[in-house]
């Protein structure tokens, strides 16, 4: 019986090829662009998370404003050299501090100058952020207590600036200051913000705080732990020591902000979940659209076959079997319309997320969810055309022009 | 009136009507299609049912077909009562023992000669290798065993009707009821349909009722009852004549 009526349904949809691929394409179009959303928008989360995991699951980011996730407001007061040693000492050997200082400047050598920031750090920076020296070296100590103009280039600086030429050794110029080149980066590659990791210069602190910024300002301190779950505690810690360095009254505010990286990612990730179930909702609408697309057509094609449904009748077809047939038939065009969709829609994404450089996360419930949607839609817009074609008088049908 | 023959023993007549009414509308407006109609039809029989248009024949084949409900009276098929059974008993009334043949031929387009044969028996729920073989059967009996593949909209209209009454015969129905089955047919194909109809109420002994305004079709036909004003005005046997 569910057999006969569902190839009753096909071949009813053979009968108009073009109109039932016209009729479903709404569907197609609204499954496709939900599946293409959520998709999108999950894989998006998903590289948020994974390039903010790359910095390190044990990092903490300490930095001199009130604590709300944005910009950092500049007016806060600045770290210094004192806050660091006192966080050294509280904090013991296990942890490594970054100190940096950054500035905007422009990198020149020979004819070829390049737009970039020149991080003023330790050599703490290549452990903490995870950077590695391919070629060259890092800073001795004279250099880093000296001041001494040396740079380490970041892959990308190196190509713009110095392209087949041999940096090491090379004079070059990070704004007005002349520096000597003695060590490059390995390639990080880009980040998912679109961030290119490898567009830095690296210089001593102090270089940077004399030299080109002039003062003894620090803009933020990275820390890692040794062990993750040591996070929390040190957090803590460094929230308690810098509220005292900072005479923060009880109940007062932060001025600063302690973040750690999975903090950072949940940030984004939930600003990047609002938007996909946004996205994913204005889909849902046009899903809704397609399903009275197909509720229009089927009354259509009811009033169409209204001899047919008449001829049915008078063979000896039951109300409920005409019913069902026309149902199937709405139901058998959504579900089709559906999985044409969902194949659409996941390689309309797949082919985003290769050109936006994104990991391509399938959500399988979402995929269920879109199909059995289609589904429903087909029940719910083919109902009513289904009742009107049952309920016709079979007589009446019959001499219907 | 007259009925044709005496009732066979222990037989039930296959339709037997008394005093059947038919009214539409109400109060005021109220319309008698059919004013009290009395008449039997024995299995086997080929009989024509003719009268102008308004005459209420219609209206007594759509009650004989069990399309419609009488507004008072009694219509017994087979002995048993149909003007109580709900809509899906006259359905499968229909289902199992009755045939169509319309005058449009009412075959669904765009679908094989043999799929519309076979369509009775997908409703009877028959597997489909034994629906190919009896619709095969069919259209081998109505000539066209080399058309089977064919749409509706590649065969001429004589060979449409022909397919309708393949269709018909398919479910091996009791009562054949026909609807004006020549009015869209030239008149060389009518005297082919009418004697096809004809042939297989003497071989098969199913019974044929056919609803025509045209007396060369009804002269066919072993008996002929004729409408005016919501009765019947006369109600004979009749000896086919060859043109």
């Amino acid at each position: 019986m569910w057999l006969a009526t569902l190839l009753m349904a096909l071949r009813a949809l053979r009968r108009n090829v073009l109109r039932s691929a016209l009729t479903t394409l709404g569907i197609v179009i609204g499954v496709a662009s939900v599946i293409a959303m959520v998709t999108l928008g999950q894989s998006a989360t998903a590289s948020v998370r994974k390039s903010i995991s790359s910095l390190g699951t044990n990092m903490l980011i300490i930095m001199p404003g009130s604590d709300r996730r944005g910009p950092v407001s500049s007016s806060a007061t600045a770290f210094k050299m004192d806050d660091l040693h006192a966080l050294r000492q509280e904090l013991g050997e296990s942890t490594s501090l970054a100190p940096t200082t950054n500035k905007s400047i422009l990198f020149v050598y020979g004819n070829n100058n390049y737009s970039t920031t020149v991080q003023g750090s330790s050599n703490d920076f290549f452990r903490v952020r995870n950077y590695k020296v391919s070629r060259g070296r890092e800073f001795s100590d004279t250099e880093l207590s000296g001041g001494t103009p040396v740079c380490v280039l970041g892959e990308t600086v190196r190509r713009k600036v110095f392209g087949a030429q041999d940096p090491l050794g090379a004079v070059a110029r990070a704004g007005k200051l002349a520096c000597t080149v003695i060590g490059l980066l390995e390639a990080k590659g880009q980040s998912s913000f679109g961030m290119d990791q490898d567009d830095l210069v690296i210089m001593p602190l102090a270089a940077v705080q004399r030299r080109l910024v002039g003062n003894s300002d620090i803009n933020a301190i990275y820390l890692t732990v040794e062990r993750e779950s040591a996070l929390n505690r040190t957090k803590l810690q460094v929230q308690a020591l810098l509220r005292e360095r900072r005479h923060i009254q009880p109940g007062q505010n932060d001025d600063f902000a302690v973040q750690d990286t999975r903090e950072i990612a949940n940030a984004l990730g939930s600003v990047t979940g609002v938007l996909t179930a946004l996205l994913g909702a204005v889909a849902g609408v046009s899903l809704l659209v397609g399903g009275i697309g197909i509720m229009n057509i089927m009354l259509v094609s009811v009033t169409e076959r209204t001899r047919e449904i008449g001829t049915r009748l008078a063979i000896g077809a039951l109300a409920n079997e005409v019913l069902l047939q026309f149902l199937v038939e709405a139901v058998l065009l959504c579900v089709l319309g559906g999985a044409i969709g969902i194949g659409l829609g996941l390689l309309g994404s797949w082919a985003a997320a290769r050109a936006l450089t994104m990991p391509f996360a399938v959500d399988y419930t979402i995929v269920f969810i879109a199909f059995v949607f289609s589904g429903v839609i087909g029940i719910l817009f083919g109902y009513v055309p289904a009742r009107r074609a049952a309920r016709l008088n079979p007589i009446e049908a019959l001499r219907h022009e | 009136m007259s009925s044709k023959s005496p009732e066979k023993q222990g037989r039930p007549p296959l339709i037997e009507l008394s005093n059947l009414v038919k009214s539409y509308g109400q109060g005021d407006a109220e319309v008698r299609a059919l004013g009290g109609v009395s008449l039997r039809i024995n299995a086997g029989e080929f009989v024509a049912v003719i009268g102008a248009s308004g005459s209420g024949k219609s209206t007594c084949m759509n009650l004989i077909g069990c399309l419609d409900r009488p507004t008072s009276g009694s219509f017994r098929f087979l002995g048993v009562e149909v003007t109580t059974l709900d809509n899906n008993a006259l359905a499968l009334l229909r289902r199992h023992y009755l045939g169509f043949v319309f005058q449009g031929f009412n075959l669904l387009s765009r679908t094989s000669a043999l799929e519309n044969v076979e369509l009775p028996l997908v409703y009877r729920r028959i597997p489909a290798k034994e629906r190919r073989r009896r619709a095969l059967l069919a259209l081998q009996q109505v000539g066209l065993e080399d058309r089977v593949q064919h749409m509706p909209s590649e065969l001429s209209g004589g060979q449409q009707q022909r397919v309708a009454i393949a269709r018909a015969i398919v479910s091996e129905p009791s009562l054949l009821l026909a609807d004006e089955p020549t009015g869209n047919l030239d008149s060389a194909r009518k005297g082919e349909i009418v004697r096809l109809l004809g042939d297989f109420s003497r071989t098969r002994g199913i019974t044929v009722v056919i609803v025509t305004h045209e007396s060369d079709v009804a002269r066919w036909a072993r008996r002929i009852i004729q409408f005016e004003d919501g009765l019947v005005s006369r109600d004979e046997p009749n000896t086919p004549t060859e043109s």
